[in-house]
């Protein structure tokens, strides 16, 4: 039993994490219908620039904040890309993300160095014990703060005035035009929106795993297929199918083999593909054919 | 009639021309790698632009696809001492089928959703082909034997140059038949709006999943190929990376024309040799270039020939 | 528009081919195959940095016999299929006289087939026993196999007494390589081997297996090959989840690197590793002290960062092959490969190396690897 609860709660904290990189998706498929490959590369964004950063002494208030500051701006050159593409088709979106991506992991590369970096712990190296599993503090930061992000999301969506035009400009542009919405500076901040959400996990997963130019890939990929579990036009569908990625993911290493605990991703996201492509709550169907 | 088939095969005639002349330029082996590279991405581009250009499929997993059906060819002819014919046709019946059966519930799927099911699909076979270590010598790969056909072995980079270009023309005279036949038109009233196809009584479902087998088999084959021909093979063909560069080369050049696929794995392949020079710089360069072609060049690269042809016949 | 583009391209096709007609007489061309960027770079941009740096100090000295080596150098990131090409580039358009490289074991036995039919000498980097085992002609190595890794941590573990152990290892080449040798090499020393757990690469997290592994019973030690992140984060889960036995490292986790990510978990973690990376602490007598403590002293010099024991790999590459060119007074591919072959008592960065007909490593356990131990954030070696 205790094994059980040990595996629960490590594929929780792994969850969050994933959450975290989803959500971002989900922000951008929302208000522009593009699935952007480059979200893994904001993480790494995140974190990369908290290390350096921090080594030129700063405090860490200012090394947060200037972070988030400097993916978002990534962000918003992205949404600026895509501004100016000629043509806006699905595939050609694919691979201006996937470009953008390769882009990143270049620029860091050569701005920061090849190395694996980590940040120290913001709340020391202890850690709780219950019911025998383990719990650090940080990986319960982790989790404070991935609420803490739902529920001012939900509050931000829902009570303020930019937050509502965002999510009146994804469920029908043309009405949200009407409204006087200006339209592509929605869409600017929703990419903002999502670089800086990315950029926090990263800042917060670097204490826990390291960081290095080339972690975006994986955790892009995974919480890729969080977000679609969860169901991508569902706003905090990400959250669900982020810890239900991270429990799967355990058990199946915990119990079956962890060879294949990297395809646990992908096979789940494949049976949500086929069998419920709009996620695990949600009605809507995926455009079939 | 006479005068539309010279017309139609004018094309194939350049081609062959041009491919006849390459050997006479390559000045040694690594030459020879390159072009011989160039030509079997051409293949597999050629193949998978018929699915993503012609019938407005996606797929995020080809390298996938296509290194499994290599690595059964070379686990065939390497461990058991099959013929690599044989060993070949196995593979490609086997993946056909295989891919026949993924594409019914796949092909289901639109834009997005079909591009993330593809990714999924290519990835486990990549993590498949990492962890089953004793049957795929795992991620450092495995040697792989001397391929001949009938007894007469292809072992010299002439021979193998020759091979790979007669399978070029070939590949590009088929599809240009397949294209402009009934079942092309199909394939195109698919990418362009499969309810009127449907309303017309095909069954949508039934040619995108032919359209998807074909460019499965082409891969397969132009894959083996490059085994036999670098005398290895390794997971990293089945990675995320592989499948990303197919699916550039083909956008790059140009989707839904056949030359566009050849030109966009002509450049993407020598590419990385050009930019070795920029070192530190080449990740942060390639990224770039695919930024810049996607947002000025969305049509690909053969645009930018279709304009030096019009400017050429405005002036005659 | 067509034109200019047309034209761009064979400028920037004659400024990268055009090196070749750079063609200085008196000049030694010595290539490179690294993995500098990709996911092996952690290994292959010390070695890189390695490569220039003494390249440098070897010409600026007056260069091997009379001539300057010019290196000609790729970045494979990796990818087998790279390496390849490189690899005909290197033989067919650089005209190189010897290769150093690639990086990994994967890369390297992609290329050997193309090195022996091109007989250019091949001075590997990579850490896979199947490069020099069976013997091939061209193909040398000065790296420690993982082999005898796994021979000296488990003759370690037999006088400790440990008879039962887990295995938690990486996916990638180096960690499922290691796992296979340690697997085969376990019951020479009396052990078995009651777990075997892997993990991915990029996983964040291990617990998961290390749970299963702390729940088997008997076990009184655990070993984790891999390198990169991975060993790091199971260090860490394995402090976490305070499991009782020693935690064996392999060689890939020998940087300062490990230490600075897995932080004071790393503290009483048993590793092997080249001796490099404890130069000052090596005895007087050991004969690699000096070169070693150099190394470390002008790598730091030059780059301001500390050496990473891989490094040492590509130095001993060069010099063996600078070596060899002295001694055959040649720089003929063929008389390089003699000399390679003929190398005894070369004091490397990675050991004193004996080559022979029969053996194209030249290293041995004892003086080629230590075992170390880490306390208070710095390495101790373990007698």
């Amino acid at each position: 039993m205790n094994e059980l609860f040990s595996l629960l709660l490590s594929g929780i904290t792994v969850g969050f994490i994933y959450a975290l990189v989803g959500m971002g998706f989900t922000v951008i498929y929302n208000s522009s219908g593009i699935i952007n490959f480059s979200q893994g590369e904001f993480v790494m964004a995140g974190g990369m620039s908290a290390v350096f950063l921090l080594k030129t002494g700063m405090p860490f208030g200012l090394v947060f904040i200037l972070s988030i500051a400097i993916t978002a701006l990534l962000g918003i050159l992205l949404w600026k890309l895509i501004d100016i593409s000629k043509e806006k088709s699905i595939i050609s979106m694919i691979i201006l993300t996937l470009g953008y991506s390769i882009f990143l992991r270049g620029l860091a590369a050569v701005i920061f160095d090849k190395e694996l970096h980590t940040l120290p712990s913001f709340v020391g190296n202890g850690s709780f014990e219950i019911f025998g599993a383990v719990l650090t503090y940080q990986s319960l930061l982790i989790m404070v703060v991935s609420i803490i992000i739902v529920i001012s999301l939900h509050l931000f969506f829902s009570k303020t005035k930019t937050g509502k035009a965002m999510v009146a400009t994804s469920d029908n542009v043309n009405s949200a035009k009407l409204m006087g919405i200006n339209i592509k500076r929605i869409l600017m901040l929703n990419f903002a929106l999502s670089a800086m959400i990315a950029a926090i996990g990263g800042i917060l997963l670097a204490p826990i795993t390291s960081t290095n130019y080339e972690i975006g890939i994986m955790l892009g990929l995974k919480g890729f297929s969080a977000a679609v579990i969860g169901g991508l036009s569902q706003p905090f569908g990400a959250v669900v199918g982020g810890l239900v990625l991270g429990i799967l993911e355990s058990l199946v290493a915990g119990y079956i083999s962890s060879e294949y605990k990297d395809a646990v991703a992908f096979i789940a996201l494949l049976g949500i593909l086929f069998f419920m492509p709009g996620g695990i709550f949600s009605n809507l169907k995926a455009k079939r054919v | 009639m006479k005068n539309i088939k010279l017309k139609n095969i004018k094309d194939l005639i350049i081609l062959s021309a041009i491919l006849v002349i390459i050997p006479f330029l390559l000045k040694n082996g690594f030459y020879y790698e390159i072009v011989i590279l160039c030509i079997l991405n051409a293949i597999i581009c050629i193949g998978l632009n018929l699915l993503i250009g012609y019938a407005g499929q996606i797929s995020l997993g080809h390298g996938g696809l296509a290194a499994l059906g290599a690595y059964i060819t070379v686990i065939l002819t390497t461990n058991y001492a099959f013929p690599a014919l044989l060993s070949l046709f196995i593979s490609v019946v086997f993946m056909a089928i295989f891919a026949y059966v993924i594409s019914k519930p796949i092909l289901k799927l639109q834009g997005h959703y079909l591009a993330m099911a593809t990714l999924g699909v290519g990835i486990i076979i990549y993590i498949t082909l990492n962890a089953q270590a004793n049957i795929t010598g795992g991620p450092d790969g495995m040697g792989v034997g001397l391929f001949s056909v009938f007894g007469y072995a292809i072992d010299t980079n002439l021979k193998w140059y020759i091979f790979s270009a007669v399978f070029l023309i070939l590949l590009i005279a088929i599809f240009k038949n397949i294209i402009n036949s009934p079942f092309g038109r199909i394939m195109r009233g698919i990418r362009d709006s499969s309810q009127a196809v449907s309303s017309v009584g095909a069954d949508v479902a039934k040619y995108k999943s032919y359209v998807f087998v074909i460019s499965v088999i082409v891969a397969v084959v132009a894959s083996s190929m490059y085994a036999f021909f670098s005398g290895f093979i390794s997971p990293g063909e089945a990675s995320f990376n592989r499948s990303i560069e197919l699916v550039v080369m083909v956008v790059f050049g140009g989707i839904g024309r056949i030359y566009g696929a050849l030109i966009g794995a002509v450049f993407l392949t020598v590419l990385p040799q050009m930019l070795t020079s920029f070192e530190d710089y080449e990740t942060l360069v390639y990224g770039a270039i695919i930024i810049f072609v996607m947002i000025f060049m969305p049509k690909g690269i053969i645009s930018l020939f279709d304009r030096f042809n019009k400017a050429i016949h405005a002036n005659s | 528009m067509f034109k200019k583009i047309i034209k761009f391209l064979l400028f920037i096709g004659l400024l990268t081919f055009g090196t070749v007609f750079i063609n200085a007489a008196g000049v030694i061309k010595i290539g490179a195959i690294v993995a500098s960027t990709g996911p092996a770079s952690f290994i292959g941009s010390p070695e890189l940095k390695t490569l220039k740096l003494y390249v440098k100090k070897i010409n600026n000295k007056g260069g091997v016999l009379g001539k300057k080596i010019q290196l000609i150098y790729y970045d494979t990131g990796a990818n087998p299929r790279k390496a390849v090409s490189f690899a005909k580039r290197l033989i067919f358009e650089d005209k190189v006289v010897a290769i150093i490289g690639p990086s990994t074991t994967g890369e390297t036995m992609a290329i050997i087939p193309f090195v022996q039919r091109a007989k250019i000498p091949l001075v590997s980097m990579g850490g896979g026993i199947s490069i020099i085992k069976p013997v091939k002609k061209y193909v040398f190595k000065i790296v420690a196999t993982d082999r005898m890794a796994c021979k000296k941590l488990m003759g370690y573990m037999k006088k400790e007494g440990i008879t039962k152990i887990a295995m938690i290892s990486g996916s990638g080449g180096f960690g499922k390589s290691m796992r296979k040798q340690c697997k085969e090499v376990a019951p020479n020393y009396g052990i078995k081997i009651l777990a075997d757990e892997t993990y991915g690469k990029k996983d964040t997290d291990m617990t998961s297996q290390l749970i299963k592994i702390k729940n088997t019973k008997g076990i009184q030690a655990v070993l984790n090959p891999g390198f990169g992140q991975g060993p790091a984060i199971v260090t860490k889960n394995y402090r976490q989840l305070k499991i009782p036995y020693p935690l064996f490292e392999s060689h890939g986790v020998a940087s300062k690197k490990y230490i600075e990510i897995a932080g004071k978990a790393a503290n009483g973690v048993i590793l092997v590793s080249p001796p490099v990376v404890v130069a000052n602490k090596l005895s007087n007598a050991n004969p690699l002290k000096k070169v070693c403590m150099d190394y470390t002293k002008e790598y730091k010099n030059a780059y301001h960062s500390d050496i990473a024991s891989f490094g040492g790999h590509a130095y001993d590459s060069l010099y063996a092959i600078v070596d060899a060119i002295k001694k055959e007074h040649s720089i003929n591919p063929q008389k390089i490969r003699d000399g390679l072959e003929s190398l005894k008592n070369f004091v490397g960065i990675d050991g004193v190396v004996n080559m022979s007909k029969t053996n194209h490593l030249g290293l041995d356990t004892k003086t080629g690897l230590v075992l170390l131990r880490i306390k208070n954030g710095d390495w101790s070696i373990i007698k």
